[in-house]
């Protein structure tokens, strides 16, 4: 084992890992935190906590996650490169593993034109390689990036993100093997709906016998509506979500498209898990955390494995 | 300002508009002598700067008359004028002036009638608009000085 | 080279109202290039100034001077027959230009006419696109000739990240994604194995975070 995390311990156990996320809120309301992680704690391995996502500001990842710590739960720590430059993120991460934080998500983060501060400047003083880089030497050489040793160096397990839907399709496995390259330990991927694309994207992965080196959580999202997939596919950057997935959403009326959009989540589970290279899920589900405890009971993966 | 006669400066292509206005001529159809034509061997030689350096001398309005889209003698001359009108009228809303003082016609060899017509429109147009604001403060100023 | 654009009138208006001599000062070079400082731009603006000021009743004397480069002191110096008949100057230069004329002519105040904008190429008539940032130790070598740190949003030098689409940034889709230029290009290279290796993070110091930048040529200076 590399580190004390929990979700290094399921995967490495064999079992199917699962991770969802719970985003901060914009304002300090701690109480909102432990109410979002209290709806999926017995669900899942361990709950990504989001960092200013979609570039809106909200409280940091940091301080959300050691409220998760503090409820006896595993958050992964998200970080965007977009913020901090690489001495505020190499701090944050000692200061969260001092409080217990042992995972993490190495991300570049949504551009800020897209959030509500779009006059701020985008540090990019790293980008998601070098950050996965950056948490690794400081992990196994105890080394800072700039060379110099760290006294009680953080240990922390390394996610990564990939989307195997952007383009070009021909570049995603490369940049898979990339990452895995830097040192990331597992990766979640973008939401996948169209699966045929993905199972065609970890054939290549298999092919290049990178599933055997690298954890790979296929990224699933229920959806809520014919409206919210349409949305998805044509205003989400990188997002492909197939015709037949709307097409299916829309033929059942508005009141039932959400019970559709779970069924749609759980069928998907149910075909990834025979994948080869899945080695778990992490279900983002976006403003509905309370409908992640049934995807997961009705994907049969509930109970969660005790360790 | 009661019996205000503009002057007003069309810049003429030598291929189209100057020869429709020589066609109107010939065909004794009359139009305003408030117009005064500068003729060109195209309407891509008119540049911004001629056309502001008109109203800093005091043309109440511009205009720059040159071939049809797609027919000029020299393949896009007339495109090209067309931007520096559209481009010293954003000048003239910045400033606060009307844009309007200022425009873009087009018009064949043969549209004699047409120019006479777009002549007597444009006048009135500036008529409507009143002088270049430059003269009305340098008149007041000239009407003060002697009284 | 360096690009600029012309800023609104009624900001430069407002700079220059206390003054009645103006020196206005263009440049022959990359300003003229991008067609926003250079002796046409001179005598557009100065006309668009005296339709403004004749407006208000007032003549202001505007003098029109083009240098061959003002940012360089030898062709500055040009300016010191017409210094004293100035109460301003208004440079329509790129910011190293205004500097120069600052630092030559401290007793007179100097103003920007023109916003100035980045280092960019002119893709076609008219239109100009940022291509360099000046970071001081140029990848293009080991990019295929397309620079991410000047031309990706992010300036990722590991991309392209999750966002693009048929080729374009998330941004906006009238923006190329960079890593996707780079990809294409380093295929029609045959450097395809190029793209696996991880280009380690950046040293800024020579990109300017080691304070502002200077070059000195001993063979060269007096």
């Amino acid at each position: 084992m590399k580190t004390e995390s929990k979700l290094e311990k399921v995967l490495a156990s064999g079992a199917l890992a699962v991770t969802s996320e719970v985003g901060p809120p914009r304002g300090a309301i701690p109480e909102k935190v432990k109410e979002k992680a209290s709806l999926i704690k017995d669900h899942v391995d361990a709950i990504n906590v989001t960092d200013n996502q979609t570039a809106m500001v909200r409280m940091s990842s940091w301080a959300a996650g050691v409220i998760i710590k503090q409820m006896g739960l595993d958050p992964i720590l998200q970080m965007v490169t977009r913020d901090r430059n690489r001495l505020a993120i190499q701090s944050d991460i000692i200061g969260a593993y001092s409080m217990g934080i042992n995972t993490m998500m190495c991300l570049s983060g949504d551009h800020v034109k897209f959030g509500d501060h779009p006059m701020a400047n985008g540090v990019f003083d790293l980008d998601s390689i070098q950050l996965v880089q950056t948490v690794k030497k400081m992990r196994d050489e105890g080394k800072f990036q700039g060379g110099a040793d760290i006294k009680s160096p953080p240990k922390m397990f390394i996610g990564a993100a990939a989307n195997p839907f952007a383009d070009p399709f021909e570049l995603r496995v490369m940049r898979l093997a990339k990452k895995m390259k830097a040192g990331a330990d597992f990766i979640q991927t973008q939401c996948i709906f169209n699966l045929d694309k993905f199972e065609k994207y970890m054939e290549m992965v298999c092919d290049r016998g990178l599933d055997e080196q690298i954890h790979i959580l296929a990224g699933i999202t229920p959806m809520k509506s014919a409206g919210m997939a349409r949305y998805m596919k044509n205003k989400v950057p990188g997002m492909d979500v197939p015709d037949e997935v709307i097409k299916r959403m829309e033929a059942v009326p508005k009141e039932e498209q959400p019970e559709e959009g779970i069924k749609i989540a759980i069928e998907s589970i149910e075909r990834l898990k025979e994948v080869k290279g899945v080695h778990g899920f992490h279900i983002m589900a976006i403003e509905w955390e309370e409908k992640v405890p049934q995807i997961v009971e009705k994907a049969g993966l509930f109970p969660r494995p005790v360790l | 300002m009661k019996n205000f006669e503009p002057e007003i400066v069309a810049f003429c292509c030598h291929y189209c508009a100057y020869t429709a206005a020589d066609m109107a001529g010939s065909k004794r159809i009359s139009y305003p002598s408030n117009v005064k034509i500068i003729r060109i061997p195209c309407t891509g030689k008119v540049d911004a700067i001629h056309i502001m350096k008109a109203l800093e001398k005091g043309a109440d309005g511009v205009y720059v008359a040159g071939c049809l889209e797609g027919d000029c003698h020299f393949k896009n001359g007339n495109t090209r004028a067309r931007y520096r009108v559209e481009h010293v009228q954003k000048y003239l809303e910045e400033l606060g002036w009307e844009p309007e003082r200022v425009a873009m016609i087009n018009m064949s060899a043969g549209m004699g009638e047409f120019f006479a017509r777009t002549a007597l429109e444009f006048t009135q147009k500036i008529k409507q608009l009143g002088p270049n604001p430059i003269k009305i403060i340098n008149t007041d100023k000239n009407q003060k000085a002697v009284s | 080279m360096i690009t600029a654009e012309q800023k609104p009138l009624n900001e430069i208006i407002e700079y220059i109202t206390p003054y009645d001599r103006i020196l206005l000062v263009g440049c022959n070079e990359c300003v003229t290039v991008c067609a926003a400082g250079g002796r046409k731009e001179v005598g557009l603006l100065a006309s668009a100034l005296n339709l403004h000021f004749l407006k208000q009743g007032r003549t202001i004397d505007i003098t029109e001077l083009t240098l061959e480069r003002q940012c360089d002191p030898e062709y500055v110096e040009e300016l010191v027959s017409e210094i004293d008949r100035a109460d301003a100057i208004l440079s329509m230069a790129c910011g190293c230009g205004v500097q120069t004329i600052a630092e030559r002519y401290k007793e007179k105040p100097v103003f920007p006419a023109v916003n100035t904008k980045f280092m960019g190429a002119s893709e076609s008539q008219g239109i100009w696109a940022e291509r360099c940032r000046g970071c001081g130790d140029c990848l293009l070598g080991i990019t295929g000739g397309i620079c991410p740190v000047a031309r990706c949003s992010k300036q990722l030098l590991n991309g392209p990240c999750g966002g693009t689409s048929n080729g374009m940034c998330e941004i906006s889709p009238d923006v190329e994604c960079a890593w996707c230029l780079i990809w294409e290009r380093l295929k029609a290279l045959g450097m395809e194995k190029r793209y696996e290796e991880i280009m380690e993070a950046k040293d800024f110091r020579p990109a300017g975070g080691g304070g502002p930048r200077k070059i000195i040529r001993e063979d060269l200076s007096l």
